[in-house]
């Protein structure tokens, strides 16, 4: 137990607390309520705690150094406008399962209920985005506070914790004491899966006579990317992943049938609706994956759900075989039970499935029409995908580039892919990639954005420029808000209200203006050159203007009500 | 799924904290789940709430809100008391016009539903009435409604019959 008889401050407690946890980076801004956590922030140099210019960019920074390392991340936030400016990275990691600690400062606790300057209720406006709150009210509760703060947001279902600390709790002093441990007898995560559901799944994916593995997010925070693929080999089944999934299991292994959903490829979705025994690894079935839920319903399969979270199961689809756990856990027992008892397969029938998925891949339905005239934005993602040897982190804003690049970049290893699944928050791909920058220094960070998200966090330039962050931003530029615009063009009979981003400012001058590297390019034959020369920049941050095709689409698309079984592809228009 | 909307009582004991009754009702709110009543008070065990929810839904939704209850970090235990035997029980007072030509009448009223009058005052009666939530109903609807002057509710309480415990 780490202990210390001399009194501390509150702020100070607090920083041995983060020391204790082994926090790298804390991502924050300060302000009147977290002084004094920022003077013993000052008296450190455990960690490092990193600038940016709004605090919405300390928690998608903080949210991407958690997605790419699977560790949990840390952001700092002073109590009103902070807390407030803060809100939506907290919601972004709250939809997609982040671990995150996030530390705001309060009034102090004679002031609160005031209206005094700069409070706000932020334990009440977070309550409904953070997996578990705390207000602090006496110094003595702090160590405790925050190691448990830290176990919440890692352990079961992992999500956001806040922890809202009144300025006077961090000037107030005590001995500092560290727990060991934690334990909450209102709390107590699933880990193994039931063994007697797990033999049950493993015989009805032997007997399946078209089986199918439908894998999300839960592989990837739950590292069992590794087992999975164990799973899917040993087998030799076809699986599909969805947005949060990809990387989870190798883009370039023939048994991967790309993303599903509403911009999933034709075989994914085809495969989807009609396998008669689906299994769900991570994944919740959302409406963006399934379509319309009666639709997906029409056709019988038999469902088995691995989750951690019970209330994932049987949400929206109800599920025949339930496993609550951790799906490593039982991705593990399932490997082991494959050894063990050599099921046997329905290998005629397998067979005939996996032909008839070949076929439903012969539509090519990533397919585009190339162009000499205008830059194809998948092109440019093929051509990111080249240059960095599919080796890059990429991160992604929100809209069509977000699709393209899922699309297009075929990742291969979990952690690579960065991007707001849930939420969908336009904004996070440049301070995404500062946080993964961050932990992985000599990695290649790219940025594919849109020049609607770009500005939506464009400030970070500045915190960029401060560390010296070799991130590639890779925008495709087509002057619309894309897939507001696709929307319009396909439901609205192309009334582009208010998707036209009019009035944009000339990009390379203004990453030259914080002193990066800007870099337009308007000619397909220009694109690899300059992606080439930008990553040859291995010091440099580059921020590349890719002026693509204004009209091109997200294709194959499922319209909003649809079924999975009922997409437009490019070569219907 | 059947989407029949019944009606269910749910018992759960939560940390007692300052916080715990929003975090319940903001879920509720948040996913739309319809509350009917809802009572909390501390337990002989002060660390603990008890809270007693009336909800309606279908079998998949009210499956929803017991796992979603369950998934709050400070809920301790969650019983879906329709699972099993139980009794219910909510209090009702009632102040009533009770002037000389009708206390006879409403003190008559009073003893068929085992009420007790517990203030007499010059034109008006307040009785307590204990029961369940339909019983409560059944004495208002036998009420001439503008004999009613006022009404409150306490919202139901429900415990498991026998050796149905919620307890940690």
């Amino acid at each position: 137990m780490e202990q210390s008889s001399k009194k501390m401050t509150g702020a100070e407690i607090l920083i041995r607390c983060l020391h204790e946890e082994n926090v790298e980076f804390v991502f924050g801004y300060p302000g009147g309520a977290v002084l004094h956590i920022y003077d013993a922030i000052f008296h450190q140099d455990k960690f490092k705690h990193i600038l940016v210019r709004h605090e919405q960019a300390a928690l998608h920074a903080a949210d991407a150094y958690s997605r790419s390392t699977g560790k949990v991340g840390v952001a700092l936030v002073t109590s009103g406008p902070g807390a407030t400016n803060a809100i939506t990275g907290i919601a972004t990691a709250y939809m997609d399962s982040i671990p995150m600690v996030i530390i705001s400062g309060q009034v102090p606790t004679y002031a609160i209920g005031e209206d005094a300057f700069q409070e706000c209720d932020t334990v009440g406006i977070t309550r409904p985005c953070v997996k578990h709150n705390f207000l602090v009210k006496d110094v003595k509760d702090i160590a405790s506070t925050i190691k448990k703060a830290f176990y919440v947001a890692a352990s079961g279902r992992p999500g956001p914790v806040l922890v809202d600390i009144p300025k006077d709790i961090t000037a107030d002093t005590c001995k500092f004491e560290y727990p060991e441990s934690v334990h909450l007898r209102s709390y107590n995560p699933v880990t193994k899966g039931h063994l007697g559901q797990i033999k049950k799944a493993l015989k009805l994916l032997a007997e399946a006579k078209r089986p199918m593995v439908y894998s999300g997010g839960g592989v990837v925070l739950g590292d069992a990317s590794a087992h999975l693929i164990k799973l899917v080999q040993s087998l030799g089944i076809p699986i599909t992943s969805t947005l949060m999934g990809l990387g989870g299991f190798p883009a370039s292994d023939p048994k991967f049938l790309g993303m599903l959903g509403m911009h999933g490829t034709y075989e994914a979705n085809m495969a989807m609706q009609e396998c008669d025994v689906l299994l769900a690894v991570g994944a919740r079935f959302d409406d963006r994956v399934i379509g319309n839920t009666k639709h997906f319903l029409s056709n019988p399969r038999t469902i088995i759900h691995i989750d951690i979270d019970p209330s994932s199961i049987s949400k929206r689809v109800k599920i025949d075989v339930p496993i609550v756990g951790d799906v490593k856990s039982v991705l593990a027992d399932m490997n082991e039970l494959i050894a063990t008892e050599k099921p046997a397969q329905n290998t005629n029938a397998l067979a005939a499935w996996l032909q008839q998925i070949q076929t439903w891949r012969g539509k090519k339905c990533l397919n585009f029409a190339q162009s000499t005239e205008f830059i194809k934005p998948q092109y440019v993602i093929q051509k990111l995908h080249e240059v960095t040897k599919g080796e890059a982190f990429v991160t992604s804003d929100v809209g069509q580039h977000q699709m393209w690049a899922a699309q297009y970049y075929n990742f291969d290893k979990p952690r690579r892919w960065i991007n707001s699944g849930g939420l969908g928050t336009m904004g996070v791909g440049l301070p995404y990639a500062m946080g993964v920058q961050f932990a992985h220094p000599n990695a290649q960070v790219a940025c594919v954005t849109g020049e609607g998200s770009i500005q939506m966090n464009i400030q970070e330039l500045s915190t960029c420029a401060q560390y010296h962050l070799p991130i590639k931003v890779i925008m495709l530029n087509n002057r619309y808000l894309g897939m507001v615009r696709q929307w319009q063009e396909f439901f609205y009979e192309n009334r582009y209200s208010e998707s036209y981003m009019d009035s944009l400012p000339n990009f390379v001058k203004l990453a030259e203006a914080y002193g990066h590297v800007g870099m337009q390019i308007t000619r397909p034959e220009d694109v690899e050159g300059a992606l080439k020369e930008a990553f040859d920049m291995k010091s440099r941050f580059v921020f590349m203007d890719f002026i693509t095709d204004q009209k091109e689409n997200v294709f194959p698309m499922i319209q909003n009500g649809k079924g999975l079984s009922e997409m437009i592809l490019a070569e219907d228009l | 799924m059947a989407d029949h909307a019944t009606r269910h009582i749910i018992s759960l004991l939560m940390e007692n904290e300052s916080g715990a009754l929003s975090r319940v009702a903001g879920l509720f709110s948040a996913r739309g789940y319809n509350i009917e009543s809802l009572t909390v008070a501390a337990t002989e065990d002060t660390t603990l709430s008890r809270m007693t929810i009336v909800t309606s839904g279908s079998e998949a939704v009210i499956e929803q809100i017991i796992k979603q209850l369950n998934k709050l970090v400070d809920v301790v235990k969650v019983l879906d008391l329709n699972d099993g035997k139980f009794i219910e029980r909510e209090l009702m007072l009632v102040k009533v016009k009770a002037t000389s030509a009708f206390r006879d009448e409403m003190k008559r009223m009073c003893d068929i539903f085992r009420g007790r009058i517990i203030d007499v005052a010059d034109g008006s009666f307040t009785i307590e009435l204990t029961g369940s939530g339909n019983k409560l109903d059944a004495f208002i609807e036998s009420l001439d409604k503008a004999a009613i002057l006022e009404t409150v509710r306490t919202g139901a309480s429900g415990i498991g019959r026998g050796d149905r415990i919620l307890k940690v």
